[in-house]
């Protein structure tokens, strides 16, 4: 550990998660180890019910692993914590509050209040071109317009670590490529470590640095696939044949598992 | 609310003049048919009838009564309703006790009960007041229950992860959340206060618009029982769209609005 070039940022160890069900237990993940440094993109593919979601669920503390730890900056999570901040599927914005004040919510919980919050919330919404939107309710925005209110104030919230769930699974083609096009420029530009979920391979490899492909259930690290295209990305970069060639060779392994699940 | 284009060119004001003129073309023709007049005199009968009640010096009396009866009950049902209604959706011991029960009593028509609670409460307004608390606590209660419970867990995740601990996350997810329910229980709540308010002064009422359509009924005095009942109507009216602005006001954000 002490001889990594970067800072171990997130340590998942021989997690093991099991859920009762109706009928009988269910092992949703079954010795998942991994590692995430400091600046890293990371992208999870997998055929839905391997436990994606749970793993992400149980880095941001939302859920306790049966058995097994979780350590961020070394230190054991046994909860939430504003270090390490999701943005969800379904936008999970407060819809009772304007954009801004979705934003300032965040601020908020930071301890920065009045002016400074507005000013702040102002700075999060212009990252996102959202400006014009500041006093809109979540109801009168679109889809990709809901999820970059919600990128907005999950970066609000200033964590280490940004978690994310299917963020754009539920948008169209279009806005989804948009969407990615945007993280990819944030994040080349902040470089804040990202462990992202998706079921695109597409988006897993134009995103991320590194593909964890997971396994049916019980969910477990099936491979870790090293993303050597360079930064700066674009969509043309998906043309380019050493993405097809990652495609190709990670589509193939998911698409064993989507079997697997069928059988 | 902004109507198609071939229907605009009627204002919203001017359908509400029609309707009203359709109705009391109907009132009129109910005056002259044999059959429904004795229960049915025109308006000008009536009015007269209410003039009548004025003059005897019963109605504001009947009014007060019936109002003061409905807004006590209805503010105490809200009252217990809300904290009642909170414990449950979060203790599952105090919902597995309470919620049959909830359900058993609120299938019992109040009429039933009126009789049982004057013999322990006495006459007057007394027993008035508690049986429209029992039954708008029961409706309220349920559905504001219903709003708690399904409070998007997504929301409550959003801000744990935020930072928000347990009063942070009562005070600004859960309540709002469950604001729109609780607008819901309000107009639900009023609509059956009222409707309960003829049972709970069918014992021992002294004054109030149902014991006073009771008592006329006795001497078919019909033009003053139809400008009661019509009374009636007025209040749930105005009842309803005073909660209903407060509801725009408090809950235009949300995604569906009900019609």
């Amino acid at each position: 550990m002490a001889g990594e070039a970067r800072d171990l940022k997130v340590q998942i160890k021989n997690v093991r998660m099991v859920f009762d069900t109706r009928n009988g237990e269910m092992v949703a993940l079954n010795g998942v180890d991994l590692d995430i440094y400091e600046n890293e993109f990371i992208c999870v593919v997998g055929p839905s019910g391997c436990g994606k979601s749970t793993l992400l669920n149980i880095i941001a503390g939302l859920t306790q692993p049966t058995s097994g730890t979780v350590l961020c900056n070394g230190k054991e999570v046994t909860g939430t914590g504003t270090d390490r901040g999701v943005v969800f599927q379904q936008y999970a914005l407060f819809p009772w509050l304007t954009v801004k004040k979705n934003v300032k919510f965040a601020l908020e919980m930071r301890g920065i209040k009045g002016k400074e919050a507005d000013e702040e919330a102002m700075k999060y919404l212009e990252k996102v071109d959202l400006v014009k939107f500041a006093d809109h309710y979540p109801k009168e925005l679109s889809g990709g317009m809901k999820q970059r209110v919600a990128i907005a104030r999950a970066y609000a919230a200033n964590p280490e670590v940004l978690l994310m769930d299917e963020p754009f699974g539920a948008l169209d083609a279009q806005t989804r490529t948009q969407l990615q096009t945007e993280l990819l420029d944030t994040w080349e530009k902040d470089r804040k470590t990202c462990f992202f979920i998706t079921h695109d391979v597409d988006e897993a490899i134009i995103l991320a640095q590194k593909v964890i492909i997971m396994s049916a259930r019980p969910g477990r690290i099936k491979e870790m696939v090293d993303i050597d295209i360079p930064y700066p990305r674009t969509q043309e970069t998906k043309m380019s044949p050493r993405f097809l060639e990652l495609k190709n060779h990670i589509w193939s392994q998911v698409y064993q598992e989507y079997l697997e699940v069928r059988k | 609310m902004k109507t198609k284009k071939s229907q605009s060119r009627i204002p919203p004001a001017l359908w509400l003049l029609i309707s009203f003129l359709v109705a009391m073309g109907l009132w009129y023709l109910l005056s002259i048919i044999p059959v429904t007049s004795r229960a049915f005199p025109n308006a000008v009968v009536t009015i007269q009838g209410l003039a009548k009640m004025v003059e005897r010096g019963v109605f504001w009396q009947d009014l007060s009564s019936s109002l003061i009866s409905v807004f006590s009950g209805y503010a105490l049902g809200f009252v217990i309703a809300l904290p009642v209604a909170i414990l449950m959706a979060w203790y599952l011991p105090v919902r597995n006790i309470i919620q049959p029960w909830i359900q058993f009593i609120r299938n019992i028509p109040p009429l039933a009960y009126v009789p049982l609670i004057v013999i322990c409460a006495g006459v007057g307004r007394r027993p008035q007041i508690i049986v429209i608390t029992i039954a708008c606590f029961l409706i309220m209660c349920v559905t504001i229950y219903q709003g708690v419970i399904n409070v998007d867990e997504t929301l409550i995740k959003a801000a744990r992860v935020l930072g928000a601990d347990d009063k942070v996350i009562f005070v600004r997810v859960i309540a709002p959340a469950t604001l729109p329910f609780i607008m819901t229980a309000v107009r639900l709540g009023a609509s059956v206060a009222l409707t309960t308010l003829i049972a709970a002064e069918s014992v021992g009422a002294v004054a109030g618009l149902g014991m006073r359509i009771r008592s006329l009924n006795n001497s078919f005095d019909s033009a003053p029982m139809l400008a009661y009942v019509i009374i009636i109507g007025i209040v749930g009216m105005l009842l309803e769209t005073i909660i209903q602005f407060l509801e725009r006001k408090l809950t235009g954000w949300q995604e569906k609005r009900e019609i």
